[in-house]
């Protein structure tokens, strides 16, 4: 690969320092999206900043009313993780359907967030639960973090630290898995919270997204018939020779109906 | 950079720069050529490597992330068991003609054995969804899967008599 | 002491131990020496004007040892990559064949053609000087479908190639067809799409040369299925080589069906560059690299028509095929849709006329040729499904309709409208076979079951027969190959009785260390342990056809066991010295050559020793040693064959369609290692499966550019795509090769797709679904069940 300087910081300060400080500098989470790019040429950045080594950035907490997982946790951490079982089952499961074992290993939380792809899985649960995005520099609720195609409002030099989120009543997850990439065809994340229900898509759009006249409709009634009905708009949405957008739409409806499904069992 | 890590069981260290794969280590500065690299979009799995005993693709690991840490490769695995230096799941992939180019071979095995330690008696659909980051072309993957179920009872069965 | 395992055991695999332990030695593993690393530059257009490269920049980038283009080739006079086999229109016409130069020259055809070779002293040098190459392109417009490919306003690839059709080609007898056509009471109709696919064997391609100016000697490691056949082809026709001077590897390589055995320009690029700048030269692709250059298969688009009788017996088949060969003609390129596609469109049929006209094209796309099967998994999906879309038509159950025009196992040896004559099948014995393994009685149950769970099931049948063991030589030069297709072997016992083989084709996950090993010492009568196989290094091996077609064991193995049969000949002339015996009266049996009707027996290893040490030898009539060489040339193509019977169930919510269960039948003559036998059908059966329901190889049309240019887009199947299948033989022998072989390579593959869409359609049935082009993908079923559930529309 082409060279690159690299850091290692073992304090979050450090490395916001070096992000800032170094033009061109990369933060280097699980590497699962950075290191392919890097080595495909299709980005040249002159330092890696690895925050492998920050232990700030590790841990998953319950302190009764949210789950708090740190940026750095691996997808397989927390799919194995005993609080997130217990705790918000759907999010294990969708950590569990996360890319491959080896990818699960490696990947990481807030290195999926961060990175915002629109079909990657775990953006579904944090716009889905209404998760509180943590940084190095302040909170932003998930509403106003995922901004579209990989952008977000994460300002440069800005790290995720962790991630809070609240513990539903019920909650689920369903994907329609690509078959060649694994990622999202089509992914939903429903969460019955008590300030009401929520449904987040990801993999259909240029970001994701929610889906209000669902939430209106599982507010009423939390059952998959409440939205068996309710088909969402085709315009905007991906097509690409795996889906096109009114096939889409329509896995968005269905994929939301099974989510609602898991969440009721 | 200077790394240090215990690789196959033993302590090495080399000078490497930190723009560097796992898997061109190995092959390139290392010589053990057994990890293979078989795509360069991180899916085939054909380069699959235990990092402090858990799979990994090696394609997608920069060098610096070995620092301190256990890695074990293909080369490495039968040294940990086994009389003629097959461990039970390269020896239960022989028994069951789960290779036939042998390309896919050594990454499928290390996901193999993973699967198996994680989960002792793991059932088809197991090993199947177990086996998703990793590509074969030439098996079908049949005989690959009931290699790996008769693997993982061999592994069982190798540790419940030690 | 080891044992003689013969033919039929199923010992485990010699060449095992090295891959299992990491220990194979690959292409890509491979260091020499003061190595530079190479990097192509290809065209990022389909269609265009090279009007110019600045290397300047390139050269001047740090490390680099050379950039060379298509103006160097052409100064240093070399040729054009060589089309093997030449065919001609009706009229006798040949084909348009033009120039295929190494690096481009001129103009651009595909997306991925090579325009430049950067060698650098690291790969990194390489690739960064690659990007600071100044390639002054015109960009033309571009066609990249046969259909758009012919229309009269389509844009040119060559000048000298009107409508881009490179041969009209046809087989059969039109008159006879039409005739039958005119007297049918029935006549089925469908057109249908073959997808284009990308071969993806788990090793990308590689090459590695180095230059001995000393000996004037070039040396080329390749990822080939065919390393003769390489030095060949290069040697003679493209760098003009002297061919004792070029030495060419194919070690381990990790898997081909058809992706490498092709002689591709890297190959002789490589070769050229390691001595003009005297030191070796590395080249790997990547993934995606492969994607733009390693040549794809399939890519046919089809109309059938089958005229019938009132009883459903098949009067003729008409079949038109615009065949994709993309923007040059390689090695096999234009016999893989018309010789080897035609010849089988009587499938186990009795069908008496058959006429099919086939319109090679040229689009801009990477070129298409040879993969898994190569035409006759093409020609066995028009059969299979225009026969269940008769029966549907007409009411028949069709499996009936099958066996009403099955070829009946006493008809053997039969002859085809179409050219070839099957020796030997039992194509009703499989089918019986396949229905009672595949517990077909109690589908209705299962479909049922599926049913109230909301899912559709489907059942579908593939009754199938290909043509494999290529190749008779004189035949196939009938038909236009450019050279032959016959395959040698030496058997070389040494002094103790051990043996090494020496042979032509290639082994890359076929188990022939194996299965060649145990044809020895089967013959021989020597332990299994004391026999091993050296392929693929023309310095080491004869000569040899290689590996594809399905023709190692059939050809190679051929000659291996006439080579054998030679070695006791001589055994026997020296036992007759030794025993004090007339050469007529020694018997020999595994291994032992006796005085008949005596205990008087010298072994093997006796006999070995006496050749080398030959103090007692009849000099005066018998040379020393024990080695003997056998070429064997077929005198018909071996017809494997079966039934396949694919169950699926498609969740109509999604569109998924899931492989439920697999059976298989087949009939691949007599079996050497049914392990390995159960593993190439297997690995076939997945890749016909990967046709049916996952593969595309797809091009965006105003572009030209690979929309499924990675292994992220085009779906390789997965584990966790199949369920377990069920596989088994019902073997009639072949009748003309030596041990009754057929071949086994491909069955899988050319057998499947048809009976995955058929059951598809069958699932689908009740909604008025009749036909499913491949893959069927979610969103396809979905966009079916849509228009399904609108009214059907008058045609």
């Amino acid at each position: 690969m082409r060279a690159f300087a690299y850091h290692q910081p073992s304090e979050i300060s450090d490395a916001v320092t070096l992000l800032t400080s170094v033009e061109d500098s990369k933060v280097l989470g699980g590497g699962m999206t950075l290191i392919p790019t890097i080595k495909q040429r299709l980005a040249a950045p002159t330092a890696v900043v690895d925050l492998a080594k920050v232990p700030a950035l590790k841990g998953i907490s319950d302190d009764g009313e949210t789950v708090t997982i740190g940026a750095m946790t691996p997808h397989a951490v927390v799919a194995a993780s005993p609080i997130v079982q217990a705790r918000i089952p759907a999010l294990a499961q969708l950590a569990s359907e996360i890319g491959d074992p080896a990818v699960r290993n490696r990947g990481t939380l807030g290195g999926s967030v961060a990175n915002n792809d629109p079909s990657a899985d775990y953006p579904a649960a944090v716009l889905g639960l209404g998760a509180t995005i943590i940084t190095s520099a302040r909170e932003i609720a998930a509403d106003q973090f995922f901004l579209g195609l990989f952008e977000t409002a994460l300002q440069p030099g800005e790290i995720i630290t962790a991630i809070r989120f609240p513990v539903p009543l019920a909650a689920g997850y369903a994907k329609f898995k690509a078959p060649a990439s694994r990622y999202a065809l089509v992914g939903v994340f429903v969460a019955k919270l008590a300030g009401g229900v929520r449904v987040a898509v990801t993999g259909a759009g240029p970001g994701v997204f929610r889906v209000a006249a669902m939430e209106q409709a599982l507010n009423g009634s939390f059952e998959p018939t409440s939205i068996a009905s309710i088909k969402i708009d085709a315009a905007g949405l991906a097509s690409d020779i795996h889906a096109e957008a009114d096939y889409r739409a329509h896995l968005v409806t269905v994929m939301a109906k099974r989510a609602v499904a898991a969440a009721s069992r | 950079m200077q790394i240090s890590f215990t690789l196959n069981g033993r302590a090495t260290t080399v000078d490497v720069d930190p723009a560097t794969l796992v898997s061109d280590l190995l092959r390139e500065q290392l010589n053990l050529t057994g990890t293979h690299v078989g795509c360069d979009t991180s899916q085939c799995g054909a380069c699959v490597v235990h990092l402090d005993g858990v799979p990994v693709k090696s394609c997608t690991l920069l060098a610096p992330a070995l620092d301190g840490a256990t890695l074990l490769t293909i080369e490495g695995l039968g040294a940990t068991a086994g009389s003629n230096g097959l461990h039970p799941m390269q020896e239960a992939f022989r028994e069951h003609h789960g290779l036939q180019c042998g390309f896919c071979t050594p990454g499928m095995v290390m996901t193999a054995t993973a699967l198996a330690a994680a989960n002792p008696t793991p059932t088809e659909a197991e090993v199947r969804h177990g086996l998703e980051g990793n590509i074969c072309r030439c098996t079908g993957y049949q005989n690959i899967v009931i290699a790996v179920m008769a693997g993982a009872a061999a592994m069982h069965a190798t540790s419940a008599g030690e | 002491m080891g044992q003689v395992i013969g033919i039929g055991a199923a010992p485990k695999r010699k060449e095992d131990q090295r891959f299992l332990t990491g220990r194979g030695n690959y292409v890509s593993d491979i260091k020499r020496p003061g190595m530079t690393f190479g990097v192509f530059v290809r065209s990022p257009h389909a269609h265009a004007v090279l009007r110019g490269i600045d290397k300047a920049a390139a050269l001047a980038a740090p490390g680099v040892v050379a950039v060379l283009t298509g103006e160097d080739v052409a100064a240093d006079g070399l040729g054009s990559l060589p089309c093997g086999w030449g065919i001609s229109d009706a009229k006798g016409v040949p084909m348009k064949e033009p120039p295929f130069p190494m690096l481009a020259q001129g103009k651009v055809r595909f997306v991925g053609d090579m325009v430049a070779f950067v060698i650098a002293e690291t790969l990194e040098q390489a690739k960064s000087a690659a990007e600071l190459l100044s390639v002054d392109y015109e960009v033309l417009p571009s066609v990249v479908g046969v259909l758009d490919a012919v229309r009269p306003d389509a844009p040119q690839l060559f000048d000298d190639v009107p409508n881009n059709v490179c041969c009209d080609w046809e087989l059969g007898d039109k008159a006879a067809v039409e005739s039958a056509f005119r007297k049918a009471a029935h006549v089925a109709k469908l057109s249908l799409v073959n997808n284009r696919l990308i071969g993806n064997p788990m090793e990308p391609r590689a090459a590695i040369a180095e230059y001995d100016p000393g000996k004037s000697h070039h040396t080329l490691w390749t990822t080939s299925q065919f390393p003769h056949v390489v030095r060949f082809l290069m040697s003679a026709l493209v760098l003009k080589l002297p061919e004792h001077k070029v030495r060419v590897v194919a070690p381990d390589v990790g898997g081909g069906f058809g992706v490498k055995q092709f002689h591709y320009g890297e190959e002789a690029v490589i070769t050229w560059a390691a001595k003009r700048v005297l030191r070796p030269v590395k080249w790997v692709a990547d993934r995606s690299e492969g994607y733009l250059s390693d040549r794809h298969g399939r890519d046919h688009v089809t109309e059938a028509e089958l005229a019938l009788d009132e009883n459903g017996k098949f009067l003729a088949l008409r079949v038109k095929t615009l065949a994709n060969m993309g923007g040059y003609l390689s090695t096999f390129g234009p016999n893989i849709p018309t010789n080897l596609y035609a010849p089988l469109l009587g499938g186990v049929y009795t069908t008496p006329a058959i006429y099919c006209n086939v319109k090679v094209v040229f689009t801009n796309t990477v070129p298409v040729d040879a993969y898994r099967g190569a035409g006759r998994p093409e020609a066995t999906f028009v059969v299979e499904r225009i026969v269940d879309v008769a029966a549907a038509e007409m009411g028949i159950d069709r499996v009936e309709l099958r066996r009403r025009n099955m070829i009946p196992k006493e008809a053997y040896p039969y002859q085809t409208p179409v050219l070839v004559q099957y020796d030997s099948g039992d194509p009703m014995g499989c089918l019986d076979g396949a229905l009672v393994a595949a517990d077909v009685k109690n589908f209705g149950v299962r479909k049922a079951e599926s049913a109230r769970n909301g899912k559709f099931r489907g059942l579908g049948f593939s009754t199938y027969v290909e043509a494999c063991g290529l190749a008779p030589s004189r035949f196939a030069g009938r038909l236009g190959a450019r050279g032959g297709l016959y395959e040698s072997a030496t058997v070389r016992v040494h002094p103790a009785g051990q043996v090494t083989v020496l042979i032509g084709t290639h082994n890359h996950g076929q188990g022939h260390e194996t299965t060649f090993a145990q044809i020895v010492s089967d013959k021989l009568g020597v332990p299994f342990e004391n026999v091993d196989i050296v392929f693929g290094d023309t310095d080491r091996v004869q000569f040899g056809m290689g590996t594809y077609g399905s023709r190692s064991l059939v050809v190679g193995g051929a000659a291996l066991s006439k080579a054998a049969d030679k070695v006791i000949v001589k055994g026997k002339k020296i036992a007759a010295h030794l025993l004090e015996a007339s050469e007529q009266d020694i018997h020999y049996e595994s291994g032992k050559f006796s005085v008949a009707g005596t205990d008087r027996v010298k072994t093997i290893e006796e006999i070995a020793g006496a050749a080398y040490v030959p103090h007692n030898y009849p000099l005066e009539i018998l040379e020393p040693g024990l080695e003997e060489q056998a070429y064997y040339d077929p005198v018909n193509f071996t017809y494997p064959g079966g039934c396949h019977i694919a169950e699926v169930e498609i969740d109509p919510e999604t569109g998924i369609v899931t492989l439920v269960n697999y059976t298989a039948v087949d009939d691949v003559g007599t079996v050497i290692n049914p392990m390995i036998v159960e593993g190439q059908l297997h690995g076939g059966i997945v890749q016909g499966v990967g046709q049916a329901l996952y593969e595309n190889a797809v091009y965006d049309d105003s572009s030209g550019q690979l929309v499924s240019g990675s292994l992220m887009d085009y779906c390789v199947p997965r584990a966790d795509h199949l369920p377990m299948m069920k596989v088994a033989t019902h073997s009639t022998l072949c009748t003309h090769t030596p041990m009754g072989v057929k071949g086994c390579g491909e069955v899988g593959t050319i057998g499947s797709p048809a009976a995955v869409i058929n059951a598809v359609v069958d699932a689908l049935s009740h909604l008025g679904v009749t036909h499913v082009d491949m893959p069927a993908t979610p969103n396809r079923i979905w966009r079916l069940l849509q228009n399904a559930s609108l009214p059907v529309a008058a045609e």
